[in-house]
């Protein structure tokens, strides 16, 4: 199949669109990152993700989190429409700073997951799921 | 307003003072994340549990903010201290403005 010179300029700009795409959810993801610390730094380690390496329904997809310390939690699944997932906070009878919950995930992405530590630190962890299947229906 | 929302909950029945203990709840609840269209091609409107808590004989254990991606059915699991033999009050909020709460008491030996 040979492309003509029209066909070459709509293949590309359509390649540039995909590859501009993703940039805009995780854009959308660092938004609420940085709506939740305020700017502040953000280190990783200290966090604990446990999450599926790969799920096969995106629908419930078992995540826990877990911070030594924490004051709270936040959920972001990067890839989603919306990427806000949970915020847990903790109050002064939680016993381990642990949390399960099951999420959706649109497709295969990053969950990260920030915890805002008692002397206000923020940390980071972050684990890459594979989807089978979406979780947003359509 | 969603039918048939059933809260559930599982707390161990006793626990000896300031042990921490394992708590579960689900709720059924279809979580209709307001992304999906029906079968005309309308958006299906929002309608999730958006805040959860749990509290012991008024303190604080947990306040979870929870967003359309959790799950139908929101099932969450966390931990808390049990300093002496109380209850357990567990709220979900609706979008629609509904509350639901459950109530477990613990006893402690």
């Amino acid at each position: 199949m040979i492309f003509t010179r029209r066909e070459t300029l709509v293949l590309s700009a359509g390649a540039a669109t995909a590859a501009f795409l993703p940039m805009q959810v995780n854009a959308a993801a660092d938004d609420a990152i940085a709506a939740f610390t305020g700017g502040a730094e953000v280190t990783d380690g200290g966090v604990d993700l446990v999450a599926p390496e790969i799920a096969e329904n995106g629908n419930t997809v078992p995540i826990e989190v877990s911070a030594e310390g924490a004051a709270s939690i936040m959920l972001i699944a990067s890839g989603n429409p919306t990427p806000g997932v949970a915020t847990f906070n903790f109050g002064k009878l939680a016993g381990a700073h642990t949390a399960s919950t099951r999420i959706r995930l649109a497709g295969t992405q990053d969950v990260v997951a920030i915890a805002k530590m008692a002397d206000g630190s923020f940390k980071r962890a972050s684990a890459n799921v594979k989807v089978t299947i979406g979780g947003c229906g359509g | 307003m969603a039918d048939n929302v059933k809260p559930r909950v599982k707390v161990p029945r006793s626990a000896s003072a300031g042990e921490s203990v394992l708590l579960k709840t689900l709720i059924s609840h279809p979580m209709e994340s307001g992304q999906r269209k029906d079968s005309d091609g309308n958006p299906i409107p929002r309608s999730i549990i958006n805040r959860f808590t749990c509290d012991f004989n008024g303190e604080n254990v947990i306040d979870a903010t929870l967003e359309p991606a959790v799950s139908t059915n929101p099932f969450i699991e966390f931990e808390a201290v049990v300093p002496e033999a109380g209850e357990f009050v567990f709220t979900w909020y609706d979008d629609d403005g509904s509350v639901y709460t459950d109530t477990k008491a613990i006893a402690v030996s």
